[in-house]
């Protein structure tokens, strides 16, 4: 199918972005890199009046260290985010998580907050922040205001998002020594939306984990975080984690809510082994 | 300021195009409705079967992902441009000579993302074909075939025998 006709304008500065979302709030879409946007406008799942595409704005596509922590601008595109030296030093769950991220020519255009902004309950890369614990930067007409993680994936494609505002970046803490993290999904095809995956992170504590976060994708209307199991895994009794999993998946096209069940305790047995690994 | 169609300057296979679109058109529309450019297919439309795969400044996307008017000031590859240009012209003799093909719709797309993976070097190996081309549906050939070819002509090119 082809899109319902739309107007197209393009912002130069955050600043115009924020201004036209205000003007024209819920009628509005950015587009960023477009990689579900223009797929649902494709499919008349929507169909927006304007679509703002921030493309342009300079500025927001930066990785850098700054501190204890990695920011990553809204407009990194995944290739990017995936060939970082920055990332794969110090955000190695991301870093582990990328290739699994769509296929090439979808990488290259989709964007990291794009993809954090559109909250597929069965994507990579929300499971990932909130494993992470990480922080989300948002523009709007008032200035900036940050969100953790915990806070932000409300629903089913629903975020703290507000229609006149815009994601510009994500912090993630930096990794050091004690950082562990764990990362695996079950997919039909390589590159596709995952049955079931898991995206983990804890902190050694000597020979033991403290501080565990495992994110589930796949699984519900959002990320969710088997807060049971993690302090079962973090005595070290993977079995026992497993058995402590309170998931409520629901049946879907990929799976039903029982094999989504039994692919969640596979999926913590083998991240489980990652972040038991000492770092090389 | 915003407009329900744009005018837009771009290079397509090493040609400059000036051209007026609807802002709802996308890439792959625009290239072969407009331009009769009608090598690269359209197929599912939402970004997953890879028949539209083409180059925009290049690095291969989705032609059904990207809107015509985001190309302003690209630089856009097609399999006719890579084709004409004989960039590809070792690896279309393989994909004939292995019957990498059959009904030759996935073909294009084919084309254009093996390529992109071909042209990093180097041989990769079967399960790196595999995951590159992921995102290209086939729907006649298994893919044992396209895979054969696209490690032979890496093979070739690295001087190596198949």
């Amino acid at each position: 199918m082809k899109p319902a006709p739309f107007a197209y304008a393009k912002a130069r500065t955050l600043k115009e972005a924020v201004a036209l979302l205000s003007k024209h709030k819920d009628d509005a879409r950015l587009l960023a890199g477009g990689q579900s946007l223009i797929a649902t406008l494709n499919m008349r799942l929507s169909a927006p009046e304007l679509l703002i595409d921030i493309n342009d704005i300079k500025g927001l596509d930066g990785i850098a260290k700054k501190g204890k922590a990695i920011e990553i601008g809204a407009l990194a595109r995944h290739t990017q985010v995936e060939r970082s030296g920055v990332i794969a030093k110090h955000a190695p769950l991301i870093a582990l998580a990328m290739p699994h991220i769509g296929h090439a020519a979808i990488r290259n255009r989709g964007t990291f907050g794009g993809s954090i902004a559109f909250a597929d309950p069965a994507a990579e890369l929300p499971a990932c922040l909130l494993a992470l614990g990480a922080e989300i930067e948002i523009a709007g007409p008032k200035g900036k205001r940050k969100v953790k993680a915990d806070a932000f994936f409300k629903g089913l494609f629903e975020t703290a998002l507000r229609p006149q505002e815009i994601l510009t970046a994500v912090r993630v803490p930096a990794a050091d020594k004690n950082t562990r993290v764990g990362f695996a999904e079950l997919a039909r095809r390589h590159g596709d939306y995952a049955m079931v995956g898991l995206a983990a992170s804890a902190r050694a504590d000597g020979k033991a984990l403290k501080d565990v976060r495992l994110a589930f994708f796949g699984v519900g209307a959002t990320p969710v975080r088997a807060k049971k199991s993690e302090s079962v895994l973090a005595n070290g009794n993977i079995e026992a984690a497993v058995a402590a999993l309170e998931l409520d998946p629901q049946d879907d096209v990929q799976a039903t809510a029982k094999v989504k069940k039994h692919l969640a305790g596979v999926l913590l047995r083998r991240v489980a082994k990652q972040l038991m690994e000492a770092r090389a | 300021m915003s407009e329900h169609a744009l005018d837009i300057t771009l290079t397509i296979n090493g040609e400059r195009i000036a051209e007026r679109v609807d802002a709802r058109k996308t890439l792959v529309d625009f290239l072969r409705d407009d331009l009769s450019l009608t090598g690269n297919h359209v197929g599912c439309e939402h970004g997953v079967c890879g028949a539209c795969t083409v180059r925009v400044n290049g690095a291969i996307v989705r032609g059904c992902l990207m809107l015509a008017v985001q190309c302003d000031g690209a630089t856009v590859e097609t399999i006719e441009g890579l084709s004409d240009a004989g960039e590809i012209a070792d690896l279309q003799a393989a994909f004939e000579q292995r019957n990498a093909l059959q009904c030759g719709y996935c073909t294009p797309g084919m084309l254009v993302a093996a390529q992109d993976l071909l042209k990093r070097g180097g041989v990769p190996s079967r399960e790196d074909i595999r995951a590159h081309l992921s995102g290209n549906y086939c729907r006649c050939t298994g893919y044992h075939a396209i895979v054969d070819a696209v490690q032979a002509v890496a093979q070739q090119r690295a001087g190596k025998k198949p």
